[in-house]
């Protein structure tokens, strides 16, 4: 049987099917959330260098990565809205951005956090922190531009060129620590090379990791369908939806 | 076609002279600000005058960046620019060509002067110079997608800040970079060929997004 994946391309129907996943990408995230937390406190061994502290890389790790890929994915879905005008596609990529922005910020939060025993420094002027940091300005100029605009498919259309522009800067965080010699530590995690930490550690890091995108997912799902409703609060199935609860 | 554009934006630039030497005036403020500020200590402003220069010039280049498309918005010329057969890219090209003239090449011309008073080497000058003559393009040339996207919307002035600046930050690192690198008695030339790669890549690139963003924002 062939399903048409281009129904769900429609708000109306992407709106009920996003309110049935919801709940369900909600409580995935809780459980990983819970597991993930439980192995990163009592289950991970002590590191020999960094003793407790290190168990930040718990939060640090997984929020840095959502960071980058959510502003991937947030540009690729706004690409996808400006070339076939879809209108979901730039809902959602409207939808991405402030949880892109969160992780962004507690990604440098929780990193100050950790610099400040291992550095001696809340902050250093370092390649990655800096790119990170623009980062954070790109996802708020996103916002910015899209609320300074009234009608929402310029708004959309706008959002999507300035996000575009702006992809140039993952693969210069991403490889920063390669390009310049700098304080923040390379990966430790590849996907060619074997982990260089312990297996609980991995375990525990890519259980937050999944929690944080089941996250996102479940919360990016909420906000679209809160835009689907500001947008067509004029369309006849949203006064139907109305009239039936 | 693209010498008209600048020739003739060049021409409004001329008959409007005072918002070009504003520009210039607000650049050399800023710079003679900071001795002010931090002290007249001769080595820490000799440390401190690379950034400082920069800095400035970022936001001189983007204070004008309003003026680039606004007034042709506003009296319709842009729209029949946006109407007529030749690609929208190449008119965008020559507006920020024109932009730079107007308010690069000045503050290239200023800086070496300005680098005298906070007590920087004749190599160090000649540096400054250099990378300014290679980064103010850029600039307009990134500007210039900025200018497009706001254009028309309220407050267009503060959000262009909050667009461009982001975008301007590799350019200040790698000409601050190139600058103090002179000083401190280093080869500058890595920090000049990259500052040479991103005004390559923005000739060809940012044209192109900027035209896009001037369809959306007349639509």
């Amino acid at each position: 049987m062939a399903i048409n994946w281009f129904k769900y391309s429609s708000p109306a129907s992407f709106y009920s099917l996003a309110g049935k996943l919801t709940p369900l990408f909600s409580i995935t995230a809780f459980i990983l959330f819970v597991v993930g937390l439980y192995i990163s406190f009592f289950v991970a061994p002590t590191d020999f260098q960094q003793s407790e502290a290190y168990r930040i890389i718990f939060i640090h790790v997984p929020v840095a990565w959502m960071s980058m890929f959510l502003y991937l994915i947030m540009a690729g879905w706004a690409a996808i809205g400006l070339a076939f005008n879809t209108r979901l596609s730039s809902m959602i990529a409207t939808a991405i951005a402030p949880t892109g922005a969160m992780f962004t910020f507690l990604a440098l939060w929780t990193g100050a956090l950790w610099g400040k025993p291992m550095w001696g420094a809340w902050w250093v002027w370092d390649a990655r922190l800096t790119s990170e940091l623009i980062l954070l300005f790109l996802y708020i100029g996103f916002m910015a531009l899209q609320a300074a605009i009234d009608d929402p498919r310029r708004a959309d259309k706008a959002g999507a060129i300035l996000a575009l522009v702006g992809v140039v800067n993952i693969p210069i965080i991403y490889f920063s620590v390669k390009w310049w010699n700098t304080l923040h530590q390379g990966a430790t995690v590849s996907l060619t090379q074997s982990p260089k930490m312990a297996t609980t550690m991995l375990t525990g890091m890519l259980i937050m990791s999944l929690a944080c995108w089941m996250y996102s997912i479940a919360l990016v799902l909420m906000r679209t369908r809160t835009i689907i409703l500001e947008r067509e609060r004029h369309t006849v199935w949203v006064s139907e939806l109305q009239g039936a609860a | 076609m693209f010498l008209w554009v600048i020739q003739r934006d060049l021409l409004l630039a001329m008959r409007q002279r005072a918002d070009v030497l504003t520009t210039l005036f607000f650049f050399i403020i800023v710079v003679s600000l900071f001795p002010l500020g931090v002290g007249p200590e001769i080595n820490m402003l000799r440390s401190m005058a690379p950034g400082v220069v920069w800095v400035a010039a970022l936001l001189a280049s983007m204070l004008s960046l309003e003026r680039m498309f606004s007034s042709d918005y506003l009296d319709g010329t842009l729209e029949q620019m946006l109407l007529s057969p030749q690609p929208l890219s190449l008119l965008v090209l020559g507006k920020a060509l024109a932009h730079w003239l107007v308010t690069g090449v000045p503050l290239v011309l200023i800086a070496p002067i300005l680098g005298i008073q906070f007590n920087l080497s004749t190599d160090a000058l000649l540096i400054l110079a250099v990378s300014l003559l290679l980064g103010t393009p850029v600039l307009s040339l990134i500007g210039a997608i900025g200018a497009a996207l706001t254009l028309g919307l309220r407050g267009g002035g503060v959000l262009v800040s909050l667009l461009v600046l982001p975008l301007y930050i590799p350019v200040l690192i790698f000409g601050a970079g190139a600058v103090e690198a002179s000083s401190a008695g280093l080869v500058a030339s890595a920090h000049l060929s990259l500052l040479g790669a991103f005004l390559l890549a923005s000739l060809v690139l940012a044209p192109w997004a900027a035209a896009a963003a001037l369809r959306i924002s007349i639509e």
